[in-house]
């Protein structure tokens, strides 16, 4: 007798993420400079470690209220005021998360009813779809286009709404194309939403990374604060990545089913996390400051590195990825990827593996020492030389 | 002083961290022309906002070099008109004073002398420092060993990056 599977088909459905594929390889390499690595290459800056090794000092190693500790709630209330002009009642409409991946699945836990629709936005961050499918709803993909530098545009959401949408995963600047949207580009969006009267899913995970522009918060545009979850956190500009620490703020209702689904599944985020996010947010700005001017003059130098070898990039809004186009070159993505890997150790994700659009570019990571992106600009200049006709 | 503008400023940061950096790079990392970065180096030189260019170097590292590093404690009689600065000026002269600063609190002048040994800073204490009319005491303090110089950990291990291959 053949032994059935015990594991549920909803998981097994799931499609296997193409960046673990190419991690197992590019990890078994000697000398490889990854530009695959989507978290900072800064380590989380003293005073916020400092202050996490106090608090276990102190003692504070016991559960927090459910919703996160009220203080830390109160400095990402002032925060997202300070930053974004946003008013959360510390109390009722802000919920402390293992990671803004936590925050994403318990949204859509809380949104999404069986066979609703939610539109995500591709190329994406490669969890939203299936954490969609996860919670029970079906993913709807539509394709930002390059032509337009992967720009989402209300248009696109129209054509793909059907009476089963419910919400849309929004990602502004976007992972993985560092696409950027101003406010001017988001109004016409926030409006397609409230005409079909749809709940917004805004992860805002880069916001304080966008360097050429002013940042608009999804919520602060109006009539979307009420339909609104802006989900953020803080492992990429407070390079905080392991502590697994993120947030959300929303309408009271849908944060307090958030918490109804995290006091069940996960009690609360860790507490020593949740104390040096509290320095984070009272101390952090000229570290978090220091590691923006950073990001902003490695973006610069890969932009202009990728054009001079021939590689179409389009300057990104935000992020820490630039998006090239590999077309010259007469590869796919994963060919490209592939064989760039294995003949000058640089790593790089096929962009194929966030969404279909995303065929013919590739992700290139900044978060990485100027030294080494300096190199791997030197060994990619090579192979690409290597792969395109001489002009 | 005319204030400096915001891309002297960038220039100065960048160079900071890394002075070996090279035109190029800068122009690149600031999307600006080489040409352009170039002039705003040399104009910083002028005003003398750019003093120089060291390299931070780890002598530990050298087997053969000998050096030995004290930081005194320097009290002075001020003289009048001048006040510290022209007694300043006799000390900074000296090739073997790496640096003076002056100081609030229980001295006046911090004054880091090098020698090739105990001996040599000694002697140039006893000799040239102390002999000023001006300065009225001296406390002697030897470096014994450097664990962060101008911003950077000497012996620093811990460099290696730890983050996985990719991630998403």
């Amino acid at each position: 007798m053949s032994k059935k599977s015990f594991v549920s088909k909803n998981v097994e459905n799931l499609k296997p993420s193409g960046i673990r594929r190419f991690f197992d390889v590019a990890a078994q390499m000697e000398d490889v400079i990854s530009l695959g690595v989507g978290e900072p290459d800064f380590v989380t800056p003293w005073n916020f470690i400092e202050q996490s090794f106090h608090s276990l000092e102190q003692g504070y190693t016991s559960y927090t209220e459910n919703a996160g500790m009220i203080e830390l709630r109160k400095e990402i209330s002032t925060y997202l005021h300070g930053n974004f002009q946003l008013d959360y009642d510390p109390a009722e409409q802000v919920i402390v998360t293992v990671g803004a991946s936590q925050a994403i699945d318990l949204a859509l836990r809380a949104v999404v009813e069986p066979g609703d629709e939610v539109i995500v936005v591709e190329p994406s961050f490669v969890a939203y779809v299936p954490t969609v499918s996860l919670a029970g709803g079906t993913p709807v993909t539509i394709q930002a286009e390059a032509d337009n530098e992967f720009k989402l545009t209300a248009e696109a959401i129209e054509e793909a709404v059907t009476p089963r949408t419910k919400a849309i995963m929004l990602c502004n600047p976007n992972n993985p194309t560092g696409t950027f949207l101003t406010k001017e580009e988001l109004e016409p969006i926030a409006e397609v939403i409230e005409k079909y009267d749809l709940v917004a899913l805004s992860d805002e995970i880069y916001a304080e990374l966008t360097y050429d522009a002013s940042y608009t918060s999804f919520p602060s545009l109006a009539g979307m604060k009420e339909r609104t979850i802006l989900i953020s956190g803080f492992s990429k500009a407070f390079a905080m990545t392991g502590w697994r620490l993120g947030y959300a703020a929303g309408p009271p209702d849908l944060i307090a089913a958030m918490v109804k689904i995290h006091q069940y599944t996960m009690m609360c985020a860790p507490t020593m996390a949740q104390h040096a996010a509290l320095e984070a947010m009272k101390n952090g700005r000229p570290s978090v400051r220091d590691m923006f001017e950073s990001y902003k003059q490695r973006r610069n130098f890969i932009v202009t590195s990728l054009n001079e070898m021939g590689l179409d990039c389009p300057n990104p809004g935000g992020a820490f990825y630039a998006f090239p186009s590999i077309k010259a070159t007469g590869l796919s993505s994963a060919e490209f990827a592939e064989q760039l890997l294995h003949e000058e150790q640089v790593a790089v994700v096929p962009g194929d593996v966030f969404g279909e659009s995303g065929e013919g570019y590739i992700r290139c990571s900044y978060a990485t020492s100027l030294k080494q992106l300096d190199k791997a600009m030197d060994r990619m200049k090579r192979f690409v030389e290597s792969r395109t006709p001489k002009r | 002083m005319t204030p400096l503008k915001e891309t002297e400023i960038q220039v100065l940061k960048i160079i900071e961290k890394n002075a070996n950096l090279g035109v190029a790079k800068i122009a690149k990392m600031m999307g600006r022309s080489e040409k352009e970065i170039q002039q705003v180096i040399y104009d910083l030189e002028d005003k003398k906002a750019i003093l120089g260019y060291s390299t931070l170097i780890d002598w530990a590292k050298v087997v053969e070099h000998e050096e030995v590093t004290a930081m005194v404690d320097v009290k002075v009689t001020p003289a009048r008109g001048v006040g510290f600065d022209k007694v300043a000026e006799r000390i900074y002269r000296f090739p073997e004073v790496k640096a003076v600063y002056l100081m609030s609190g229980a001295y006046d002048l911090s004054v880091t002398v090098n020698g090739k040994t105990m001996m040599d800073i000694g002697k140039f204490i006893s000799e040239k420092l102390s002999a000023l009319d001006s300065v009225l005491s001296t406390t002697t303090h030897f470096v014994l060993k450097r664990y962060k110089h101008d911003g950077f950990i000497l012996e620093d291990d811990d460099e290696d990056d730890k983050r996985i291959v990719v991630s998403p």
